[in-house]
């Protein structure tokens, strides 16, 4: 059995070589052997370089295709070496490698094909305000466009099972990835279960992510992703 | 003697210089034949609309509107709503083969290395 952690990264040179050292120090003592994989999504600065030096697997992107080109390149690169588990998460160091143990937990168990890590399951109350309105407006267009209920549909930590692997096929390339994961859960019929996890704000992390300014933008592409 | 307005004379002009830009992208193979018939027939179309404008009054009352004038502007928006619409779709899916093709860049310079 193998894991392949993915890190999507954009320009994150000043924080991957930390959260890489941090992700390195948990994977090894996960139960089963990992290969870390930072996908470099057309930086400019040196986010490959150090990647690399930190010994992970770096997938570079010649040219930026965001952050859901980021995932699927990821995923495909699972399939690839016959991952049996992904699981992805954030290269800004806004989520606790300590939490790799608990997405991987029901995928060992087989209790699900998809894991989402919720940063809203037991809220420790860090998350600002406006990214709490945020996330519940995308977790209602979640709910109202593909019919599943989460508390976290924005979550970049995410677990899938080899099942999930084979059969995900993304189509959106931005940030709307998050939601469109749904969608696919929804049409394949996967097992999905959501697990708490931590999360770590610093003024670098709250820096990225979805801004409420993009909610008609994603909601566009969402719609075309709909009709292609 | 025919007399033309001045507005017919420009709105003609540029309909005709439209219609053979469509010509040359068909014969320079860049335009499929639906295609060119989609939009040489709105051109022609159009320069009909021109210089028979009490034609655009026969087909607006048919279709409940009173003046031939608001049935072209109401005509003409639609379509220019389903054009963005279509562009935007070949948009996505331009984007899509280049996200394909930097994947399969990435992927197969990793087997290289």
């Amino acid at each position: 059995m193998k894991l392949l952690i993915i890190l999507p990264a954009l320009n994150e040179a000043k924080v991957i070589g930390q959260v890489l050292t941090e992700v390195e120090t948990v994977a090894a003592k996960l139960p089963i052997p990992t290969e870390i994989c930072v996908v470099n999504d057309g930086s400019s600065d040196n986010t490959a370089q150090v990647a690399k030096k930190e010994k992970a697997t770096v997938l570079t992107h010649v040219i930026n295709r965001g952050l859901g080109a980021s995932l699927s390149t990821g995923l495909e690169y699972a399939k690839q070496i016959q991952a049996d588990f992904a699981i992805t998460m954030d290269s800004d160091g806004q989520h606790d490698p300590d939490d790799l143990i608990t997405v991987l937990t029901p995928l060992l168990n087989n209790q699900a094909d998809v894991v989402i890590g919720s940063r809203l399951l037991q809220p420790s109350g860090q998350m600002p305000f406006l990214r709490r309105i945020n996330n519940q407006a995308f977790n209602l267009l979640t709910r109202l466009l593909f019919g599943v209920v989460t508390t976290d549909s924005l979550s970049g930590f995410r677990g899938f099972g080899k099942r999930a692997i084979q059969l995900i096929e993304l189509k959106t390339e931005r940030m709307e990835v998050s939601n469109e994961f749904f969608t696919e859960i929804k049409r394949h019929h996967l097992k999905f279960t959501e697990v708490p996890i931590k999360v770590i704000y610093t003024d670098y992390s709250l820096a990225k992510g979805v801004k409420p300014g993009n909610v008609f933008a994603i909601l566009f592409r969402l719609l075309l992703r709909l009709v292609r | 003697m025919l007399a033309f307005l001045p507005v017919q004379i420009v709105f003609s002009l540029f309909l005709l210089f439209a219609a053979s830009r469509v010509w040359l992208r068909l014969k320079d193979g860049s335009l499929t034949l639906a295609n060119f018939f989609f939009w040489f027939g709105l051109f022609v179309v159009a320069i009909i609309g021109v210089f028979k404008p009490e034609l655009t009054s026969v087909v607006a009352l048919k279709l409940g509107i009173n003046r031939g004038s608001d049935a072209v502007i109401y005509a003409s928006i639609l379509l220019l709503f389903y054009l963005i619409f279509r562009t935007n779709v070949l948009l996505e899916n331009l984007r899509h083969d280049l996200t394909k093709l930097v994947r399969t860049i990435a992927l197969t310079s990793l087997k290289k290395k």
